[in-house]
């Protein structure tokens, strides 16, 4: 038997903490940015083109999903507590493409120019339709309440097998490389 | 009692392990409270009295009531369209596309301020004009003028005050003097924007209106420069005084004169774009600058076809004045930014719901006023 992976490889794991930045910065923004005044459009301005290298880079990462399989669990996850880490990273994976894509549509339901930088500015995807708009305006609050929800499950539950467990879980996904067994 | 030393190590093992589980458990769970606690703190949960779009669109509503589909502020009003024909005059000022000579789509809205939509025109409500520039390169730019000749207020938190003062007193329906007076005590700055704007005679109607931009931007030039400027339109119609006195007007006089004039012939205004001079305060919009500075015609508007918000694309579109195409960007202004929010805010709660018809009908415009 080849000697099996212990890490997610290298590209998986700079991809997995970019985009851990990215949409962590990316929630912070979303929801400081909804009850700014002074900083609103700087905020905005960030939080729109940040948003379209997410789902750029999303799909990047599923792909790589598919051609890299992740490294066994450790022994200690009973089978429910695998399918349970399983479908919240596929949900993340699915909120990652979603939110963007509902902002996307929203402010091209609105009209907002979806500004990337100087003159370069995606396409409208949606007619123009204000109710359409507001009703994917509250889904994107929504969805990100629920990302962030997940987020959360996501980081206690490596913490508690860091901490609590001990069975080295975050070595699969830390930056740097661990030395075979 | 027997102590057997194998056992006594192993509890003292198992009372080390729940200790170290414990602070494991505390740990974890300072972790994720630092986690909440920093998305809660810059969501603005540990702040609830700050001042949010939210709450200044409340404001909106608590001064003017709820009128569910119309905005929360310059609710009367009717959709124009027409061009903007540049001149080139603005080629050498800003690297935007709408200063190139030609000739782009525009889409504009005049309205009254206030939340009000079915409040009768009187000479002296504050006129609006929105207007939209669709450039080739399919960038938008966006600006919301009136026709005052400078803003009363220079932050959001005055603008909010000033808004709640003025809320009228149900007795008298004029704002509570004492409030009103206890704010320009506070706001000098107020009682100044206000001399200059009792200053300037009002014009009859809309179509002889000057709109100012108000606030300041930044011009990107080809040369590298980023210079300082604010904008407005001169109507090229003739000035005619508002008449005075309380003659009985017409609900409509303003829109139905602005309706019956643009049916008659296109009206038309000069963009008009000041340049400041270094030193010139560009984050203070309730001072105008020095009469003096270099003012540059950049284009005619012309404005040729008015339609009932009922009809109107205008309807639609929220006149945020941070939709700038590349070649204008913001300045120190904390104006427009907060404008940005706020109108953001009051279009989310608009868009969601049913509006009434609107007090000019497309029969109104139909009839010509």
């Amino acid at each position: 038997m080849s000697t099996q992976r212990r890490q997610f490889t290298a590209f998986s794991r700079l991809l997995h903490w970019t985009m851990a930045a990215m949409v962590l910065t990316m929630l912070c923004i979303g929801v400081a940015m909804v009850v700014s005044l002074d900083r609103y459009h700087v905020l905005v301005s960030i939080h729109r083109p940040l948003g379209i290298a997410i789902l750029i880079l999303v799909v990047v990462r599923f792909v790589n999903r598919l051609l890299n399989p992740p490294p066994p669990f450790p022994g200690t996850m009973p089978g429910a507590e695998r399918l349970a880490a399983t479908a919240s990273e596929f949900a993340m994976y699915g909120l990652m493409f979603v939110l963007p894509l509902v902002g996307w549509g929203m402010l091209s339901a609105a009209r907002y120019p979806i500004v990337l930088f100087g003159s370069v500015h995606l396409p409208f995807i949606l007619p123009q339709d204000a109710r359409l708009y507001s009703v994917l305006r509250m889904a994107h609050t929504l969805l990100a309440y629920v990302f962030f929800l997940t987020f959360i499950a996501h980081f206690a539950a490596i913490l508690f097998h860091t901490l609590i467990v001990r069975d080295g879980m975050l070595k699969r996904m830390v930056p740097w490389n661990i030395r075979p067994e | 009692m027997s102590s057997i030393p194998g056992a006594a190590a192993g509890a003292a093992r198992q009372r080390l392990g729940k200790t170290s589980a414990a602070a494991s458990f505390a740990l974890i769970g300072v972790a994720l409270a630092a986690v909440i606690g920093t998305f809660a703190y810059v969501g603005g949960w540990f702040t609830p009295n700050a001042l949010t779009p939210a709450r200044i669109t409340d404001g909106f509503e608590h001064v003017d009531g709820v009128h569910p589909g119309f905005r929360r502020n310059h609710a009367k009003g009717v959709g124009v369209s027409g061009f903007f024909e540049s001149n080139g005059n603005g080629v050498r000022l800003s690297k935007a596309v709408v200063f190139r000579p030609g000739r782009v789509p525009v889409i504009g809205r005049f309205s009254l301020g206030g939340g009000r939509p079915y409040v009768a025109d009187t000479p002296d409500a504050v006129r609006g004009l929105g207007l939209q520039f669709s450039l080739p390169d399919g960038e938008l730019w966006r600006t919301a003028m009136i026709n005052l000749p400078v803003f009363p207020v220079r932050t959001p938190e005055a603008f909010y005050q000033l808004l709640i003062a003025s809320k009228p007193d149900p007795s008298t329906s004029k704002p509570d003097p004492a409030t009103m007076k206890a704010f320009l005590a506070r706001h000098p700055e107020t009682v100044k924007a206000l001399t200059v704007i009792k200053g300037q005679p009002v014009s009859s109607g809309f179509g002889n209106s000057t709109f100012h931009g108000l606030n300041a931007f930044r011009f990107s030039s080809p040369a590298g420069d980023s210079i300082p400027v604010r904008w407005l339109v001169t109507p090229m119609q003739p000035f005619e005084a508002a008449s005075a006195g309380s003659a009985p007007r017409a609900k409509n006089s303003l829109f139905d004169a602005l309706i019956a004039a643009i049916h008659r012939q296109p009206l038309q205004w000069r963009l008009v774009v000041i340049i400041g001079q270094p030193g010139d305060p560009t984050n203070d919009a309730s001072i105008g600058w020095p009469a003096e500075r270099q003012q540059v015609d950049v284009g005619t508007l012309t404005l040729d076809r008015v339609e009932s918000d009922e009809t109107s694309a205008a309807a639609d579109i929220n006149f945020d004045p941070l939709v700038l195409p590349a070649g204008i960007t913001p300045s120190d202004d904390p104006l427009p930014s907060a404008r940005s929010a706020v109108y953001s805010q009051s279009f989310t709660r608009r868009a969601g719901e049913t509006k009434q018809p609107s007090a000019i009908t497309p029969a109104d415009v139909r009839r010509g006023g």
